[in-house]
């Protein structure tokens, strides 16, 4: 297994596309939200709006350059037919699932912390509404970290399911985007409510409301729950897949 | 020994043609044969009409009727106006039958609110209508709560007269005359200067009308911004106003004044008692309710059937974009452009098999979905307001040309980028998200109709049935179906985006090495 993670890592340290994706990723997540946070009209007596929430606007867009990072470590690999070589070296093919997944979740973890970190002390420079020390704000922190990491894994399982990069990356997003479209059209509220239940991004992304919690259709760590296993789902399918194909 | 030249080998073979049509076929021939990709079409119809098919059933929009079973449909189908188009038509009318041609002449002494709450777009005033039917032709000139005199008639039609609210100090003349199907509404300061608000031509008016005074209020709405982008609250509002000065000329046979609800007796939507007094030649009239065009609420609108074009637009982009990456991940490009050195020829052969073999499915797909989501809906008695037949078809059209034109765009994107991944990702991020963070997300309604004018994501647009009504009062909010654009001009955006993108294409094809 020690070796896997050094094979890895050492993969994704000397790909070219690595460290601008994940610049790309910190710095959109921070520019959206900076965005979404002088947007917003948030007087500082009190805020209409959830501040926290605002403040990691970002992370709806940062998602989507971890998840080709994330999908890029598997399907760039049967793009260039390096995994031939991978798996000739580690004939355990979960070992190596296992290693990669690691691996990116050390990575995204990293710039995970960059991302919110920053998106937060922008929101707290635009809306003094903001207080960064609370429970809730920290919870909302730790919890966007987590959902960023949980996407790049779930990234990383149907990319090993579907192999082609491409299709790849419009599932992932299908699977992100669609959900909160869907529940937005649908007008029966028992319907809304379970779409917002089931939806990768609407429950998981629930972890960062702070007020209003008792109308959520979710709650905060139950959303991240569900996110937690759409991502096993996932990676579990693409473990079987990859265990079972031919490469 | 001779020493000659050397000839140099010539095929023997005649040269190919090099026209445009043969490299379009060359492409034809290369999308038709990839399997996956007729398949990732397939898929992208496919799941159009699924995900439409799947959105009926989570909404119902009926109103009333057993739950459970199925609505009476008259209950449920809105009044349609003389053009075609839903209406509301409730308010309070103090009539009688006017003969021919004549006028009425009436000043207005107050307009109030119940409770000093005053709607922006209450209405007191004059009204001829062809009958007290709703959804019946009429005219009308009225003072309104804060938008000054208008003159109003057949429900989407409206005209700005003098501005100002009326009081006890300044009150308000106003005359309506009708001559033949001819017209026209005058106000006044003082009853003897007058000044025409505007005119209204109603063909085939009847030779008797109803006509007389009348006053309506809409329903309160309020933004609630704390859950998202809107949600509006409110409720049932209700004016009074006082009349006096009532002048008639001409034929009115009936002599005596008779007023009602227009909605009938059991719209059930009444605030409070719902009268007119009369007490010395002062009329008091108190209504409820509007006389105006439907608006779109809560799914009731025809582009609801649709939805399932964003699913389809992301298996669009995924098909359109490999188009030209597969060629670079597998050599192809190299001898694509030996057979073809000019590339942006094949760029543009590219653009057209790809736009066009996606506006196809794609209208094949927004057809099917439209017409069977909408059979769907007629049957359960959903409340879906009508739109006349060409707004119907720039609403399927519009949805297969959205989805070839973001094929296209999908196509330079990886062009210029050349991997897979981050091109499909650009596309739909692009053109999705912006959509979610105006619609579904916690932006404020200026943010997200900004990100809905200058973003790829304007070109939903095209799908808006129903136009915005300046003089109807409503959170005109991208929650609520309303686009910052107008269509055409929504769609341009992503035109303009597009050509941006090829032109980037196109220069970076010819610099750089294949």
């Amino acid at each position: 297994m020690r070796q896997a993670l050094h094979a890895e890592s050492t993969k994704l340290r000397t790909v070219r596309g690595t460290g601008w994706l994940l610049l790309a990723a910190v710095a959109l997540t921070i520019a959206l939200s900076v965005a979404a946070a002088a947007a917003a009209s948030c007087p500082s007596g009190g805020c209409s709006q959830d501040p926290t929430k605002i403040s990691l606007t970002g992370v709806q867009l940062g998602q989507a350059v971890i998840a080709i990072l994330a999908v890029l470590v598997v399907s760039g690999e049967y793009s260039t037919g390096m995994i031939h070589t991978t798996l000739a070296a580690i004939p355990r093919r979960p070992t190596v699932l296992a290693a990669k997944a690691l691996t990116v979740s050390g990575v995204v973890l990293g710039a995970g912390i960059v991302a919110v970190l920053g998106s937060l002390l922008a929101g707290r420079l635009l809306l003094p509404a903001l207080s960064l020390g609370d429970g809730p704000t920290l919870r909302a922190a730790v919890g966007s970290v987590l959902y960023l990491i949980l996407i790049a894994l779930l990234s990383l399982g149907v990319a090993t399911a579907v192999r082609d990069p491409a299709t790849a990356i419009g599932v992932v997003l299908a699977l992100l985007y669609l959900f909160p479209i869907l529940a937005e059209m649908v007008t029966d509220p028992s319907w809304k409510r379970h779409l917002a239940q089931i939806g990768p991004m609407d429950a998981g992304l629930a972890i960062q409301k702070t007020t209003n919690l008792p109308g959520m259709p979710i709650s905060p760590w139950a959303g991240l729950g569900v996110l937690t296993a759409w991502a096993t789902a996932a990676l579990l399918a693409g473990a079987l897949l990859l265990h079972q194909r031919d490469a | 020994m001779t020493s000659g030249t050397i000839t140099p080998y010539r095929s023997q073979l005649p040269a190919g043609r090099d026209g445009f049509a043969q490299l379009l076929r060359a492409e034809w021939t290369k999308f038709r044969s990839v399997r996956s990709w007729i398949v990732g079409l397939a898929v992208a119809g496919l799941v159009t009409v699924l995900l439409g098919l799947l959105s009926v059933a989570g909404s119902h929009t009926s109103c009333g009727g057993s739950p459970g079973g199925p609505a009476p449909a008259s209950a449920c189908t809105p009044p349609l106006g003389p053009g075609g188009e839903a209406v509301s038509d409730g308010f309070f009318f103090v009539h009688q039958p006017l003969d021919g041609d004549g006028s009425i002449t009436v000043r207005v002494t107050s307009l109030t609110g119940r409770e000093s709450e005053l709607e922006p777009w209450a209405k007191a005033g004059l009204i001829i209508k062809e009958s007290t039917t709703q959804g019946s032709a009429y005219a009308a000139v009225m003072i309104t709560g804060d938008h000054g005199v208008r003159m109003q008639y057949d429900y989407t039609h409206d005209t700005a007269g003098g501005t100002g609210a009326v009081s006890e100090g300044s009150p308000r003349w106003l005359r309506l005359t009708r001559s033949g199907g001819t017209l026209t509404g005058y106000e006044s300061a003082d009853g003897t200067h007058w000044t025409e608000v505007g005119t209204a031509r109603l063909t085939g008016l009847a030779s008797t009308v109803q006509a007389g005074l009348f006053v309506a209020s809409p329903d309160h709405e309020e933004y609630d911004q704390s859950l998202g982008a809107s949600k509006t609250t409110g409720g049932p509002t209700q004016a009074t106003a006082e009349f006096d000065h009532v002048a008639l000329k001409g034929d009115w046979p009936s002599g005596t004044w008779s007023g009602e609800d227009s909605r009938g007796g059991d719209s059930g939507r009444q605030t409070s008692v719902e009268a007119f007094q009369e007490t010395g030649g002062t009329f008091t009239v108190s209504g409820s309710g509007n006389i105006a065009p439907a608006l779109a609420a809560g799914g009731n609108t025809v582009e609801m059937s649709l939805v399932g074009a964003f699913a389809g637009l992301i298996a669009v982009i995924v098909v359109a974009t490999m188009f030209v990456t597969a060629e670079y991940r597998r050599g192809l490009i190299r001898t694509t452009f030996a057979a073809s050195p000019r590339r942006g020829r094949v760029l543009a052969a590219k653009a057209i098999v790809i736009g066009g073999v996606t506006f196809v499915a794609g209208l094949a797909a927004s057809a099917l979905a439209f017409s069977l989501v909408g059979r769907i809906r007629r049957d359960h008695g959903d409340v879906v307001l009508p739109v006349s037949s060409l707004t119907e078809l720039r609403v399927v059209v519009g949805t297969a040309a959205l989805l070839a034109v973001a094929a296209v765009i999908a196509l330079a994107v990886g062009t210029v980028l050349r991997r897979s991944a981050g091109a499909v990702a650009a596309v739909i991020v692009l053109v999705v998200l912006p959509y979610i963070l105006a619609v579904a997300s916690v932006l404020p309604v200026g943010p997200g109709q900004w990100l809905l004018r200058i973003t790829p994501a304007a070109a939903f647009a095209v799908q808006q049935s129903l136009p915005e009504y300046q003089q109807v009062g409503n959170a005109y909010t991208p929650a609520n179906g309303y686009f910052p654009l107008a269509p055409w001009t929504g769609f341009a955006v992503l035109c303009v985006w597009t050509t941006f993108a090829l032109a980037l294409a196109v220069f970076l094809l010819n610099r750089r090495d294949a």
